[in-house]
């Protein structure tokens, strides 16, 4: 029997309401199949199942919120009788990780895991807000979550020590709205990776005029429906580099650095009205331009629209952001734990550059590095970002 | 092809902008400022300007042009522009 839990989508993540099953008993599922619809503070996301089988049973109803590892179904994988499963979940708890195997168990702290398992039943309380409620002073007995029957989550706890500190007769406060979520979401991962992560941060020029012209051709080629963002060439060169430079392409679980063979690109995108997301574009060191950015049009629209994969959402390997859109010349990112690294691209804008002795005007953009310094030093993010600048001015070798 | 007037492209504007952008409201539009200093577009928004205004107006739009897009008044002076040279 294998046991589909509720994954990690992302290091922010506490819990998921599960909105709606898209499988019921019986229903025969294929590896990677689209299971679920689960609302994170982060929108509603797709969740994917990694597994081939037929529904057993559903464990979980809809409408509940559901705290990560959390079993919420169970499959009678390929060839295993009906008859002969006894329902005999493992010890609850254990991150036995269903959705994306290596990645979300990578997302999904050990330490966090425990303490989900080590929450009574009475009183269901997500890790962090455990911990917040002691830095706070709160009783955790005495926090109500935000409906009855759901977890207890930092919004809570925060709720409840506001409640303390102002006037006894202070108004409940209604729930917290869908900006203020992300807000948290984002003070959370951004806190703990300013906590965790020593990094440090690389900068260099390049002068990307061969791709930029070479990009202006080939968009002259095509109809407008068919061409290819500024960003996009530049998404292959980075993923390209992390090749070369494994270190910064993985995540940092456990003290101790694991390279990913595969490049899942985490594209910052941001939101309409505030907030952003770094969903994965997969293998995008394998894929044509084209392909990227079909990838990333999709990507855009869906994080636009709210509806991103379980799987976008918990495997990036690495972030990219160009901010340089907005008009800024350089970046330096803040890693989302626990990836090791995140890469910057700054505003393409023409300069004076020294060529051969010589003065010229060159269309320039400051890429920039930020990565983990447990996992690799100055040296090597330096070779990245020399990589980069060298698969940059062979710009027909990217497609 | 049709022949639009002023008004009606500047409608066929606000229109693709505001599948984009919902919240843009078109009477806030300074029509002489960059639209991109009074919207909250990036370059993928713009892209899909670019081609909700190739599908209503049947007219390609070069890279080369984007500049003329800039603000509202250049947007509908170009539009009006490229639709009467097409007839």
């Amino acid at each position: 029997m294998y046991e589909f839990h509720m994954p990690s989508l992302g290091a922010d993540m506490e819990a998921g309401t599960l909105v709606e099953w898209l499988i019921k008993p019986g229903d025969e599922v294929q590896r990677g199949q689209v299971v679920a619809v689960v609302e994170t503070q982060k929108g509603a996301v797709d969740v994917e199942i990694w597994e081939a089988g037929t529904v057993d049973k559903l464990v979980v109803v809809t409408g509940r919120k559901v705290p990560v590892g959390e079993l919420l179904a169970l499959l009678r994988t390929v060839g295993e009788p009906a008859a002969a499963a006894p329902e005999t979940p493992k010890t609850p708890g254990t991150p036995h990780v269903a959705t994306a195997p290596a990645i979300t168990a990578a997302a999904l702290p050990r330490a966090e895991a425990a303490a989900v398992s080590a929450v009574s039943a009475r009183l269901r309380v997500s890790p962090s807000a455990r911990k917040l409620a002691e830095e706070l002073g709160v009783d955790i007995a005495s926090v109500q979550a935000a409906e009855p029957g759901a977890v207890i989550s930092r919004a809570d706890v925060e709720r409840a020590a506001q409640a303390k500190t102002l006037t006894p007769v202070a108004a409940k406060p209604a729930a917290p709205d869908w900006h203020a979520q992300m807000r948290m979401a984002i003070a959370a991962a951004m806190s703990r990776s300013k906590r965790e992560i020593p990094h440090y941060y690389l900068a260099t020029n390049i002068d990307v005029t061969a791709v930029s012209s070479w990009l202006e051709t080939e968009n002259l080629k095509r109809s407008v429906t068919e061409r290819l963002l500024p960003v996009v060439p530049f998404m292959k060169a980075v993923a390209l580099a992390l090749r070369e430079v494994p270190e910064l392409n993985g995540f940092w679980i456990d003290g101790a650095l694991r390279s990913s063979a595969s490049v899942h690109l985490g594209m910052a995108i941001a939101m309409r009205g505030g907030g952003l997301v770094a969903p994965a574009i997969h293998d995008a060191d394998r894929k044509s331009l084209d392909q990227l950015m079909a990838d990333l049009r999709d990507l855009i629209t869906r994080v636009r629209s709210g509806r991103l994969r379980s799987s976008e959402m918990s495997d990036p390997t690495v972030t990219f952001t160009s901010l340089g859109e907005q008009g800024v010349e350089g970046v330096f990112g803040v890693i989302y734990p626990p990836q090791v690294a995140i890469v910057g691209l700054g505003k393409i804008t023409e300069r004076p550059w020294v060529e051969g002795g010589v003065v010229v005007v060159r269309r320039v953009a400051t890429a920039t590095l930020a990565a983990d310094h447990r996992a690799s030093d100055g040296h090597r993010g330096g070779l990245f970002l020399a990589a980069l600048d060298r698969l940059l001015q062979e710009p027909e070798r990217l497609r | 092809m049709t022949l639009y007037n002023r008004e009606q492209i500047q409608d066929i504007i606000f229109d693709a902008l505001g599948a984009i952008a919902p919240e843009v409201e078109p009477a806030m539009i300074a029509p002489d400022r960059p639209l991109r200093e009074q919207i909250d577009i990036d370059s993928f928004d713009f892209l899909n300007f670019i081609i909700r205004l190739h599908e209503t107006l049947g007219i390609d739009i070069p890279e080369k042009d984007y500049a003329e897009l800039l603000t509202l008044n250049s947007a509908v002076e170009y539009l009006v522009r490229r639709c009467a040279a097409d007839q």
